[in-house]
């Protein structure tokens, strides 16, 4: 079946009245870079909708991408045909055919925009649903139920004839929240906590700490495709690799085993909020979710809260560790994040880590550490990498 | 020399060649291995199979590699079979497979499997309502390979694919060992769930193969070991191999739709020079441009024998085949010919010959001057027309 354009409709989007503008010119522009590797396509706006004409792309391919986008809340492939009501039964009638094997049941819907078309909506609706039940056999009209919507729309010149909507992803389009810095481990977590956080619009700076050679190039090569994955919902992602030999060094030389976790991460939350204000980003977001291990009690939130004044996002705060997993598999991080490289978190693992730290005794702990500087050291001698959506691999020249 | 057998083999690229020398020699390390250099060697390893996942339109992850086309196959085919055997026990399959593809089948039907071979027509096609009607609840995997490796005919497989989109749980095997690098090839829109293809077939190395395997389908593993490639294929990545086959997918893929044009071309040109000028000629397929691999020709002169007529070939420095090379030492009439209703005498006298992304077009016109004069005089030695 051959489609010439997919209609997208955003929901949520036309609620928002004040915003509204700016909400749908990100997406606009959020589908545009998704679908720039078909450079034929244009996305035409329209009332409550947009329209991605296909020019001859196959539409199949342009929905999986579309799929893809924050922001869309439904996505149909549809027709558009001159608007002339016996080019409209036609076109109808073949989006049946198409179907009759999985439909029994069909509702016409229309619209008219343009007043001048002779035909009022319940007119249109009745002259195509009357000639469908004319043309085929054992399909009824259901206006209450029915497994087929076709929804006709005239629009002047041209009208759009589509039937049941393919669900998008829904949220909102990544940008419109501003920027976030995610502490990205390479576990199953993170990511989908990123994935969560851009679902409402946010833009993603990611940062990782790296410990090699405690950790090694491969956890590293890791977050860089766990990240460079979330590009495909996200767009560009800025993603920051932190050396953080020295100080889980130092840590470990100088501090009590069983506070090295709490004190590790209050390092992490520094030199992220050092980053996020240096990259522009208001949050930083996290992966953790209440109780699942150690270091993510509240009286551990507490003690590691305390040295930022930055909000910590924890979008996977209510899940369960399945329910995280599942989404990690949907989304398609979950392969990656369970590959076996040891990540900083596990190296210098503890026996018995604190699982209710004390603030003052983390503090005092602390205080044997030149905080400030390794801090310091660790900003400037972070990395950046700049991931993009669909880019190719250029560390070798052979293909 | 003339070389028309490059659906037996090709010859490898010199710029794919540079590439696994310059592999072979600098990025050695085992990917597997946890140090940096193993690092590169992988990554290496996933670039070439980025460059597979774009030109089937598929993901990285959905791309296994293999050791050729025959492994390919049958880790296809026996991969299913022994992964959904709880499901069903029948395969469905054509008479006109390559071996490697057929001979799995009959292997699968000694161990108890039940096995439907689906006849073709007399142009070499097989009728996907056919396959429909040997459908049942016990069926787990349906095999057609896209063009045939003896008459180049080109399956039904669009038509297959949709036939099979209401039997959710039987699963699609396509060998597009002869059409990948030469013809179109859209696993996801043709509903294709596993799909071989082999490096040597367009101008890459032998002994390297690649498995599309749509996601979420569980695979039997043949090799188990040190569990690479998802643990769906073990054993050490054939690095320059691979980096020889991603290199020879490129190449391919900036040529064969210009070649295409062109070897069409040529092909119809040649069979009008063949039916001009020559008797007791059969053209062997479907001739239809669409309908069959511009790339192939079979060509029966009952009477004689295709061995001869390669040997008598050879001599004057031109290379075509009797059957498909691998089984072309037997002295067995070809099943796909005979299936398709040709007589032993028809198809023991058959010749395939075939072109590459490097054929030049004299060298057909030059064959077909050849066959001018070498098939009369054989067949006047040969008395049995």
């Amino acid at each position: 079946m051959r489609y010439d354009c997919i209609l997208i409709r955003y929901g949520e989007l036309a609620l928002k009245k004040k915003n509204r503008e700016i909400f749908i010119e990100q997406l606009v522009k959020n589908i545009e870079e998704k679908l720039a590797i078909f450079p034929r396509v244009s996305v035409i706006r329209a009332r409550g909708r947009l329209f991605v004409e296909l020019n001859g792309y196959n539409h199949e391919q342009v929905i999986s991408r579309l799929k893809e986008v924050f922001g869309i809340v439904g996505i149909s492939p549809a027709w558009k045909v001159p608007s002339e009501i016996d080019r409209l039964k036609e076109k109808a009638l073949e989006l049946v055919q198409s179907q009759s094997a999985q439909i029994s049941t069909f509702k016409v819907v229309s619209k008219r925009t343009d007043k001048q078309f002779p035909y009022r909506s319940d007119q249109i609706n009745r002259e195509i649903g009357g000639f469908i039940l004319s043309q085929i056999r054992n399909v009824k009209v259901d206006v209450h139920h029915p497994d087929l919507f076709i929804h006709v729309e005239v629009r002047g010149r041209f009208s759009y004839i589509y039937g049941n909507d393919i669900l998008g992803l829904g949220g909102l389009p990544v940008g419109v929240s501003g920027s976030v810095m995610l502490l990205l481990s390479g576990g199953i977590d993170s990511p989908v906590a990123g994935y969560l956080t851009s679902k409402r619009g946010g833009k993603l700076c990611a940062v990782h700490f790296h410990s090699f050679p405690f950790t090694s190039e491969r956890a590293k090569q890791k977050v860089i495709d766990l990240a460079q994955h979330l590009t495909r919902y996200v767009g560009t992602i800025r993603l920051l690799v932190v050396p953080f030999t020295e100080i889980q060094t130092q840590i470990n030389e100088h501090c009590y085993s069983s506070y090295s976790i709490t004190i590790m991460r209050r390092f992490m939350i520094r030199i992220s909020e050092s980053l996020a204000r240096k990259h522009g980003c208001l949050a930083l977001v996290t992966g953790e979710s209440l109780g699942q291990v150690a270091s993510q009690t509240l009286e551990s939130m507490n003690v590691v809260n305390a040295v930022t004044t930055l909000p910590i996002l924890r979008p996977l705060i209510g899940m369960d560790k399945l329910e995280i997993i599942n989404l990690a598999k949907e989304i398609g991080t979950y392969e990656t994040s369970i590959l076996p490289y040891e990540d900083c978190c596990t190296v210098f693992l503890p026996k018995a880590p604190k699982t209710k730290p004390q603030l003052h005794v983390t503090e005092k702990q602390e205080k044997l550490l030149n905080i400030e500087q390794l801090v310091q050291e660790a900003v400037e001698k972070t990395e950046i990498i700049d991931l993009s959506p669909d880019q190719e691999n250029k560390e070798f020249s052979y293909f | 020399m003339i070389y028309l057998d490059n659906s037996a083999t090709s010859r490898i690229d010199s710029e794919v060649l540079s590439v696994m020398t310059e592999v072979m020699q600098d990025i050695f390390a085992n990917p597997s291995s946890l140090h940096g250099l193993g690092g590169k060697a992988e990554r290496l390893v996933n670039a070439a199979r980025e460059v597979l996942a774009r030109q089937l339109e598929a993901s990285t992850n959905e791309i296994y590699f293999t050791s050729g086309g025959t492994e390919a196959n049958n880790l296809a085919i026996k991969g299913i079979a022994f992964a959904y055997q709880q499901r069903g026990s029948h395969l469905i399959t054509t008479q006109i497979e390559h071996p490697s593809v057929y001979d799995v089948h009959k292997q699968l039907e000694e161990w108890g499997w039940k096995i439907t071979y689906i006849s073709a027509n007399e142009k070499g096609k097989v009728d996907p309502a056919d396959i429909e009607r040997a459908i049942t609840d016990e069926t787990v995997l349906v095999s057609v390979m896209h063009v045939n490796n003896e008459t180049g005919t080109i399956q039904p497989i669009q038509e297959i694919g949709q036939i099979l989109q209401s039997y959710p749980k039987i699963f699609f095997h396509v060998d597009a060992v002869q059409s990948f690098g030469k013809l179109p090839v859209h696993p996801k829109q043709w509903k294709i769930d596993l799909l071989s293809l082999s490096g040597h077939k367009f101008h890459g190395p032998k002994g390297v193969g690649a498995l599309y395997l749509r996601q979420g389908i569980q695979l039997s593993p043949l090799m188990v070991g040190g569990g690479q490639e998802q643990g769906i294929r073990s054993g050490t990545l054939n690095v320059p191999g691979i980096a020889g086959l991603a290199k020879a997918a490129t190449l391919a893929d900036q040529k064969r739709v210009e070649k295409t044009k062109k070897v069409l071309k040529w092909k119809l040109s040649f069979l009008e020079q063949i039916k001009a000028n020559l008797d007791n000629v059969m053209i062997n397929g479907d001739p239809t441009p669409n309908e069959s691999s511009p790339y192939i020709i079979n060509l029966s002169f009952p009477g004689l024998k295709s061995e001869v007529i390669v040997h008598s070939l050879e001599t004057k420095n031109c290379y075509v085949s009797s059957k498909s090379a691998c089984s072309s030492r037997l002295e067995k009439p070809s099943r796909v010919l005979l299936d398709m209703g040709l007589t032993p005498r028809e198809a023991l006298g058959s010749i395939r010959i075939s072109m590459g992304l490097d054929t030049s077009e004299s060298e057909l016109v030059e064959l077909a001057e050849l066959l001018k004069t070498v098939i009369p005089s054989l067949q006047h030695i040969i008395k049995d027309q």
